[in-house]
Order: C-alpha cells, then sequence, then structure tokens
C-alpha cells in the first residue's frame, strides 16, 4: 500500500508549489499510473488528431487540389477555343455524353461537386480505391475500376471517407431526393441527381453492378454510386447513395447554372 | 516521472511553466507530424470502399 499512498504526494508536488518533497521517490506503481495516463492521453490526442485536426487538412488541401483541376480543363478548352466567348448554355441537345477511356492507376480524371455536403464540396476522382488515392492529400475520392465511367451507360462507382482523411463524406446520409451530384471531366460537366440511399454489409459488391444487385441484367440507366462507411465514426456497415444521370454538357457550354456558381466562388477564393 | 522532470527543470516557478509549455508544443509538433501519420498508416481504421480493395 505504500506505492498507492505515494500518488497523491507525488500529484501534490507536480501541481503545487513550495511543497516539502515527498520522503523517497515515486514508487514503481507511481510511475507505471503516470505511464498509463500518458498512454490514454495519447490516445485520445490521435483520435482528435485523426478524425478532426488531419480531416480538415486534408479537406482543406484535398479541396484546393480538385479547384486547380477544374480550372486547368476550363482554361484548356479556353485556350483550344481562342479565348472565344462561352457561348450560353443550352438546357439540352448535347447529345449522347462524352464517355472518357479508363485513366491508369491514381490518375485524377474528374472532379465531384455534391452541394448538399457544403457549397465549397469538391474533390478529385481518381482511378482505384486504395489508400494511395482514398488517404492522399491530393485526391480523396476513389473510382472502383472496372466500374463505368462519367456519362457512360451503367454504373459510375466511387468510394470516400466519411469521417477521417478529408473524404468529407460526413453529410452523405442528408443528401434528398433530386440533389445534384455534378461530376466533371476534360470532356465536360455531367449532372446525376441522387435517388436513394441503401446500407450494406462491406462485403456487398454487388452495389457496383451496372445494375446495382442485378448482376445478370444489362443497364440500360447512366447511374453514380457513392459508397462510404456507415455508421460515423465505424466501418461496421457501408452507406451507399445512387443517383441517377440526368444531363451532360462539353466543357465549351460551361458550367450548369448552379455549378458554374460554385466553380466561379472557388476561382476567387 | 513527471514529478523528476518538474525538479530537473531550472529557475522559478514560471519559468519552469514556460518551459513545460515549450516542451508540449514540441511533443505535439512531433506527433502530429511524424508520429500520427505513422500510426494512421498502420492501423487503417477508416474503411470506405464495398468488397476487399
Amino acid at each position: 500500500m505504500r506505492d498507492r499512498a505515494d500518488l497523491p504526494a507525488t500529484e501534490e508536488t507536480r501541481r503545487g508549489r513550495r511543497r516539502p518533497r515527498p520522503r523517497g521517490r515515486t514508487g514503481v506503481a507511481g510511475v507505471l499510473g503516470e505511464l498509463l495516463i500518458t498512454a490514454g492521453v495519447l490516445v485520445l490526442l490521435f483520435l482528435g488528431w485523426q478524425l478532426w485536426w488531419n480531416d480538415a487538412v486534408m479537406a482543406g488541401s484535398q479541396s484546393s487540389a480538385a479547384a486547380e483541376i477544374s480550372r486547368t480543363w476550363i482554361e484548356q478548352d479556353r485556350l483550344a477555343r481562342g479565348h472565344t466567348a462561352v457561348p450560353t448554355p443550352e438546357p439540352t441537345g448535347y447529345g449522347v455524353p462524352v464517355v472518357a477511356a479508363a485513366p491508369g492507376p491514381a490518375d485524377a480524371f474528374a472532379v465531384l461537386y455534391v452541394p448538399r455536403f457544403g457549397a465549397d464540396y469538391h474533390r478529385s476522382i481518381a482511378e482505384g480505391i486504395g489508400l494511395d488515392v482514398l488517404n492522399s492529400p491530393q485526391l480523396g475520392i476513389g473510382h472502383y475500376p472496372g466500374t463505368q465511367m462519367p456519362g457512360e451507360v451503367g454504373n459510375f462507382a466511387v468510394a470516400a471517407h466519411r469521417s477521417a482523411n478529408g473524404g468529407g463524406m460526413h453529410l452523405i446520409h442528408q443528401l434528398q431526393l433530386g440533389d445534384p451530384i455534378y461530376v466533371q471531366t476534360s470532356d465536360g460537366f455531367y449532372t446525376y441527381r441522387f435517388r436513394d440511399l441503401e446500407y450494406v454489409s462491406p462485403a456487398t459488391v454487388e452495389v457496383l453492378d451496372p445494375v446495382p444487385h442485378r448482376p445478370e441484367a444489362s443497364a440500360v440507366d447512366r447511374i453514380i454510386t457513392l459508397t462510404s462507411c456507415n455508421p460515423f465514426y465505424s466501418t461496421a456497415e457501408r452507406i451507399i447513395a445512387y443517383g441517377v444521370f440526368e444531363s451532360w454538357q462539353p466543357t465549351s457550354a460551361g458550367a450548369p447554372a448552379e455549378l458554374a456558381t460554385i466553380i466561379a466562388a472557388q476561382a476567387q477564393g | 516521472m513527471y514529478a523528476a522532470l518538474w525538479r530537473v527543470l531550472p529557475g522559478p516557478v514560471w519559468l519552469r511553466i514556460l518551459f513545460v509549455l515549450v516542451l508540449l508544443a514540441g511533443v505535439l509538433v512531433i506527433l502530429s507530424t511524424w508520429v500520427f501519420p505513422w500510426v494512421d498508416s498502420i492501423v487503417n481504421n477508416q474503411e470506405a470502399t464495398v468488397g476487399s480493395p
């Protein structure tokens, strides 16, 4: 019991001032206790770092990297057209959407905009779902290799973190029917409309099928599928958000009205 | 352990407190710059994908 009696004395010496030193040195249990408390504090610090600090830092760098890519594409298109004025966007009439070839591993080939996640939410989509993409300070969203590309008939499936590493899908469960999900590529802008959510086990790869859960069916619709982890701060389940393709317009036609506002805002700040 | 550290620190109490704060700041910088990213890379408890990547 001597060791235990030593503990408060150690506390007092540490906190208080001008107290006489305790007799003898801190016992083994005292040192052990301090080490355990330190370990506990370190674990809490790590969680705080992972879920808030690093999440915010990564979100910031991924966001500006995506804005940079978006700017580059628009600028390239403007140069290609010899700086002619952007024509007034037409609501329809751009025909079948252009489908890009499958990109190389970790190539950032698209930018995702989901206004429901925040007006300034934009992230690069890169090929592959490894940590080199999902945990990258520049990327953040991974395209499942083998699933379709933006605008292609079938399923354009992507993954992002819900609550860490800047993935920013915190609010995926708040998507509402008809919410726009924009995908920008070097070719143009693809507008999807959110349809529904699904909660599945982590092994449910059928959500990636061209027609989700119907491996034998041949696809007619163009859909987008976002996958993230669920519940918040857990990996027990996956949350799946489906969207249906609505329209596309080439870069030369400019972004859809709402997206144009977002892009203009990010160009300023 | 921490009591010993406190005794080792020189100067009056305010200077010791200053030392402690500087040490704490240093530890936090080391943790968030090197230690935590390394732990994060081996713990990887944030899976967002379906199937096995």
